[in-house]
């Protein structure tokens, strides 16, 4: 066997147990949290909304619900910033300055998640106590800090996206007379919209997945959300908070809410993919 | 290749059997305790200490809740079980002997002008039946409950004691520690909670329950009704190093170890816990 061949199948099988850890991951959760969803009817399990495993309530509506406000909140607060970010970057800064700022918008992706909790826990949630009311552990600081921790993510897949365009479509602009402005909002960011799109799914990838925070600052009551100061609860934060006591269909319950956690993340990664290409194409 | 995937097996062989050998060390020699996971980390430490006292003897603690650790002295996959709650009927068979006490207190803020609450207030408040000071005389304001993640022993014992068939509200912050409902609690002006006695600091209030106050006195009078045993149960008399293990833990040297943690003991003459300690 030449010395090519056996390189060639040495990374074959390390790029094979790489997915294959994937596969063992996955086939696990399955194993143990199908059999739970199969007892309490897929229905009630989704829909329900009544978490009280040690009396055999086991619904998830509430989390499912939490997660959802949490990631649209994340987003309101990290598009807009995160998109204006990229544009100034991408068109609008001096190249060294951009050089210069670019890493440490790296740096945010960097902090790890339980300091970006710890500060929302000491600096926001009172914050939001004692001028909005409520607990302050609430949807809008968990909010808050995940559209911080976003950023990163938005900021440099939307800039590659803007720097990624011909050269030809912003001169054509600016030959036509269009202001510079014009040509961003009407030529650019339209032209690089695939890349935008995607760098946003892989954000809300990002926040659904965030646990660590989110267990420090949105207080996990387990409960239907009514405003944006109520406490919620995410599927994650559910595995994260109750996982250490569990035993039993409550242990296969933090599975199932796994599974679900699965699903969405694979839709949301499947739909990145079909941006990204589309906007290659 | 051939060669490769041969060292590869033997790799996982001996994987396997390392880890075949790690599941034997825990029947092999030496005691088992297993049960309820709040009393698992005292007995961890107390098991520590007494490994430390006799090199020879292995103790082997192990968590699963109260109810599989007395499964396990039943079918005899564990001399001792741990228990933080009596005995059922159906359980009477098998002999339990209370190792310490634990009580826990419900909290408040510092400045909560409320001090003293009936069962029946507390089991109102945190069923979500109340949801105001005002209805109990305080400020016209929205009660912050928190409370434990399901699970947790805390949260069990505060459920059989005061709670009965009443459920813990949905819309309840969930904290998962003793000190994490310490901290908000404290933070929270209108926040109300339950934790373990010995965490009580100066930094939140325990109230008074029916007019008692959560005291080590009022505890082992019995007047302070909010406390649970800590069990040890066997099947039969306990002999050997069980018994020289239970021994040592109710000792006084034991017994200060746990009072140290924070939990109450009824030996009048072991020191009365330091409040606020951790």
């Amino acid at each position: 066997m030449t010395r090519e061949r056996f390189l060639e199948r040495g990374f074959l099988l390390i790029a094979l147990s790489s997915i294959s850890i994937l596969g063992l991951i996955a086939f696990f959760i399955f194993v143990e949290g199908v059999p739970l969803m199969w007892k309490t009817g897929l229905e009630s399990f989704l829909l329900g909304d009544r978490w009280y495993p040690s009396k055999g309530s086991f619904g998830i509506f509430p989390m499912i619900v939490g997660s959802f406000w949490v990631t649209v909140g994340a987003l309101i607060v990290g598009l807009p910033l995160g998109v204006a970010c990229a544009v100034y970057l991408s068109e609008l800064t001096h190249p060294t300055l951009a050089m210069v700022l670019r890493p440490m918008i790296q740096l945010l992706a960097a902090i790890p998640s339980v300091i970006y909790g710890f500060w929302g826990l000491i600096v926001l949630v009172p914050l939001i106590r004692e001028s909005l009311g409520g607990p302050g552990l609430s949807i809008l600081a968990g909010s808050l800090v995940l559209g911080i921790m976003i950023l990163p993510t938005i900021i440099s897949i939307s800039e590659d996206s803007l720097r990624a365009l011909p050269r030809t479509y912003k001169e054509g602009a600016l030959s036509l007379g269009a202001t510079h402005w014009q040509t961003i909002w009407r030529v650019l960011l339209p032209a690089a919209r695939s890349g935008i799109v995607a760098s946003i799914i892989l954000g809300m990838g990002r926040a659904i997945g965030e646990t660590m925070a989110m267990i420090m600052i949105l207080g996990n009551a387990a409960q239907m959300p009514h405003s944006i100061l109520n406490s919620a609860r995410t599927l994650t934060t559910n595995i994260g908070i109750e996982m250490g006591y569990a035993t039993g269909d409550h242990r296969q319950a933090l599975f199932a809410t796994g599974v679900v956690l699965f699903f969405i993340i694979m839709g949301l990664n499947s739909l990145a993919l079909i941006f990204s290409r589309k906007g290659r194409a | 290749m051939e060669k490769g995937r041969d060292s590869r097996i033997r790799w996982n062989l001996l994987f396997l059997v390392l880890l075949a050998f790690s599941g034997c060390q825990r029947t092999q020699g030496g005691l088992s305790v297993v049960g309820s996971t709040s009393v698992e980390p005292f007995a961890e430490a107390l098991a520590e200490e007494f490994m430390h006292q006799h090199p020879r003897e292995k103790i082997f603690v192990q968590g699963g809740g109260s109810s599989a650790g007395i499964q396990a002295v039943r079918t005899g996959a564990a001399e001792v079980g741990m228990s933080s709650r009596n005995l059922m009927k159906g359980e009477s068979d098998l002999i339990s002997i209370p190792i310490i006490y634990d009580a826990i207190a419900v909290i408040v803020h510092r400045e909560n002008p409320l001090g003293d609450l009936t069962l029946d207030q507390i089991r109102k408040i945190f069923s979500g039946e109340f949801t105001r000071w005002s209805e109990m005389g305080g400020k016209d304001k929205i009660i912050t409950l928190v409370t434990r993640e399901e699970g947790s022993g805390t949260r069990e014992a505060f459920q059989t004691l005061i709670m009965g068939e009443k459920e813990i509200s949905l819309g309840a912050l969930v904290q998962d520690s003793n000190g994490a409902i310490r901290q908000v609690v404290s933070d929270d002006r209108n926040a109300i909670g339950y934790i373990s006695l010995g965490l009580v600091n100066e930094r939140v209030k325990a109230v008074k329950i029916e007019g008692i106050e959560p005291s080590v006195e009022n505890i082992r009078e019995h007047r302070y009704k909010i406390v649970r045993p800590f069990l040890f149960v066997f099947t039969s008399e306990p002999r050997g190093m069980a018994k020289e293990f239970l021994d040592y833990i109710l000792s006084p040297a034991g017994q200060n170890l746990l009072v140290h943690e924070g939990l109450v003991s009824m030996r009048t003459e072991i020191d009365r816990p330091q409040v606020g300690k951790r």
